[in-house]
Parts: structure tokens; C-alpha cells; sequence
């Protein structure tokens, strides 16, 4: 504002020269999405109405742990770069956005090592 | 945050009613926004009763017969008349367009006259464009070359070359795309909106241009480019029927094409 001329207002702080690879990687991990997704429902619509032991076995057996480990890796990946966006969008605040993508970013995280843990958990008692 | 409403200030107040003249034979009802910052006060929407059999096919021929008969502080800008100067983009019935070659017909009921959303409004029907067209600037809209300019004739370019750069070409910068895009409208600081990134493709895309590379490093950027969430609004509002939303993906292409 002030004295700055329009243009000068324009150019800004210039280009970050980034933002291709959250861009392919929100693409890409749509498309795994679609796949694992598709495989997941299916999946689960196969099961039934089956009780907690079932379902737990299922989860823990192989290769249905790998591919749900992949399911919640992508998932929270494509969750955390889709929630960056719709913050960069609406928040326009710099140290409110700062802190809002750091939360995101903590709170995604743990939700994979806790999802990931728990099909561990799940496949290892299987197992034993 | 983002505003999803109007500060108390530019919310939008009924305002007079001008009725037709005794013996008008079709009257339509126009509601035209008007805001006038030397008097104060908040916008308001004054409507204008027109009979249709006394005047021109188009939303431009209607206000211009206001202001010329009716109200003469009717502010709005107009020039060549015929959809290719730009100057009378406005929003009528709900969707940016220019006035000039919008006809009446084409909407129904009452006929709503908006300035292009979410800009700063100078008077009536005008915006503020200086950010618009700084935008335009700061993307260097000419041909960029390192090699000399052959001594004995223009730079040649092939018909295909040229028939890929004629739909950008033919943009007239009138901002309809840029002030229908809700990423422009929640960004248009950094954004640089449909308008400016179809100008930009024309450079990208144009054979004789030496300095691709520069362009897209400059156009690489999280808000710049990448806040285009292919709504698509702009290709769906452009007057002159050209394609922003999908020159802007050819942009992210090309950028792909050069990282993969």
C-alpha cells in the first residue's frame, strides 16, 4: 500500500519457483486413491456382517495389512496436501496460517503412525 | 479469513424506483447497482423502467438510453460498442459478461446490473482495475528473444505455430474470467487469476518466444499458478468464448513436462 506502485504490488515477493510436486502429488496419490479405494470397498463388502475376530484376522493377514498400511499412507498424504490447500485458500493471516499448517501437518502424521501401528499391532498378534 | 460477507459498508441498500414514460408500449425493469463514494453512503440498487420499443437490443443500448434520458450520473464505461474493446464488462443477471453484446432477450424477469464482483468499486458500475492490469504487466506481455532479429524480414512462424497462440490472442483483457474465479476473489493479491495466465500461455505457447524457461520459473509459484483449482468459472463466463481454464492447464503441463 502506500507509495508502491502497482506493478511493484504485483511482483510482490516474486515466484517461489515451487508448487509443482504438491501438485503432482495430489494428482498422484488421487489416482492410488481410486485404486486402493476401489480394492477396499470391494474388500469390505466381501466381508459382511462378520464379528471383531474376523475382521481382525482379515486386517492382520497378508497381503490385506500391506495394502491397508498403503491405503492410510496415501489417504493422510492426499488428506494433508488437500486441507494445505483449503488453508492457503481461506487463511489469509501469515503467523494464523503458519500455525494452522503446522497443526495439520503434526495432526496428519500421527494419525498415520497411529493407523499404521494399529494394522502392525493387528498383523504381528495374527501372527503370534 | 476470507470474507464471505460484505463489510457493513458495501452492503447493497434498495434504492429509487424510476418508472416507465406514460405510453410505453414493453417495459422491462432494470435494477442497477450504484454506489457514488463522494457522496457517501452505502451501495444501493436503483431500478429504471425501459420501454423496449423505444430502444436498441442490447443491455449497453439500455444504459445508455438511462443515462442519456434518465440519469445522467449513471456511471459506467463503454467504447467500440461491438465486443472487443472490453471497457463494458459488467455483471448482468448473475454472470460477468459485456454489456454491448448481451441482449435483453436473453435474460428473463428482471434485468440485474452488478459491477464485476469483488473489486474495489470507483463509481456505479465502474471497478478498479490497476491491480488487474499491473497483473498483466508483471507477467512481461511481449516477445522475449536472445537471438537477433533476422536482418532482411520479420520472424517467421508457421501457420500451425501461429493456430496455436490464435485463441490466447484473442482475449481482450476484459476481466470477466478473473472476477468470476472464487480463487481470484480470495487471493487476488498473489493470484494471477484466468485473465493473466491465458496472457501468459499466449507467450509460452508462441514459437518465435526465447524465453520459455524464464516464464515458467516466474509462473511456478503455489499462488501464482497454482492456485488455480479448475473451477472453471472463467471458460464458462468468457463473452469471447475462449478457454482460460484450459490454458492454464497447459501451463502446469509444460511445467511438468520440463521436472518429469
Amino acid at each position: 500500500m502506500g507509495f508502491r506502485s502497482p506493478l511493484g504490488r504485483a511482483i510482490g515477493s516474486g515466484s517461489a519457483r515451487s508448487g509443482f510436486e504438491h501438485w503432482w502429488g495430489q494428482r498422484l496419490s488421487a489416482a492410488g486413491l481410486g485404486l486402493l479405494g476401489l480394492w477396499f470397498v470391494i474388500s469390505i463388502a466381501g466381508i459382511g456382517a462378520a464379528d471383531h475376530a474376523t475382521v481382525a484376522a482379515w486386517i492382520g493377514s497378508m497381503p490385506h495389512a500391506i495394502l491397508l498400511i498403503l491405503l492410510v499412507m496415501t489417504l493422510l498424504y492426499h488428506s494433508n496436501l488437500g486441507v494445505n490447500v483449503v488453508l492457503e485458500d481461506y487463511v489469509h493471516d501469515g503467523r494464523a496460517l503458519v500455525l494452522a499448517l503446522g497443526l495439520v501437518r503434526f495432526a496428519h502424521v500421527a494419525m498415520a503412525v497411529a493407523g499404521i501401528y494399529s494394522i502392525v499391532s493387528l498383523s504381528l498378534g495374527a501372527r503370534a | 479469513m476470507a470474507e464471505f460477507r460484505l463489510p457493513a459498508n458495501s452492503r447493497v441498500q434498495p434504492g429509487r424506483e424510476h418508472k416507465a414514460p406514460a405510453g410505453a408500449t414493453r417495459v422491462r425493469k432494470f435494477r442497477i447497482y450504484r454506489y457514488d463514494p463522494a457522496t457517501g453512503g452505502n451501495p444501493r440498487l436503483d431500478s429504471y423502467e425501459v420501454d423496449m420499443d423505444r430502444c436498441g437490443p442490447m443491455v449497453l443500448d439500455v444504459l445508455i438510453k438511462i443515462k442519456n434520458e434518465v440519469d445522467p450520473t449513471l456511471t459506467f464505461r463503454r467504447s467500440c460498442r461491438e465486443g472487443i474493446c472490453g471497457s463494458c464488462a459488467m455483471n448482468i443477471d448473475g454472470t460477468n459478461t459485456l454489456a454491448c453484446i448481451k441482449a435483453t432477450a436473453d435474460v428473463r424477469g428482471d434485468v440485474r446490473i452488478h459491477p464485476l464482483p469483488h473489486m474495489p468499486v470507483v463509481k456505479d458500475l465502474v471497478p478498479d482495475l490497476t491491480h488487474f492490469y499491473a497483473q498483466y504487466a508483471s507477467i512481461k506481455p511481449w516477445l522475449q528473444t536472445k537471438s537477433p532479429p533476422p536482418p532482411d524480414r520479420e520472424r517467421l512462424q508457421s501457420k500451425a505455430d501461429r493456430e496455436k497462440i490464435d485463441m490466447p490472442s484473442n482475449c481482450i483483457l476484459c476481466a470477466c474470467c478473473s472476477t468470476a474465479c472464487p480463487s481470484y476473489w480470495w487471493n487476488p493479491e498473489r493470484y494471477l487469476g484466468p485473465a493473466v495466465l491465458l496472457a501468459a500461455y499466449r507467450w509460452v505457447a508462441d514459437s518465435r518466444d526465447e524465453a520459455t524457461g524464464e516464464r515458467l520459473d516466474e509462473l511456478e509459484d503455489p499462488f501464482r499458478l497454482y492456485r488455480c483449482h479448475t473451477i472453471m468459472n472463467c471458460t464458462y463466463t468468457c463473452p469471447k468464448g475462449l478457454n482460460p481454464a484450459w490454458a492454464i492447464g497447459e501451463i502446469k503441463k509444460k511445467i511438468a513436462e520440463r521436472k518429469l
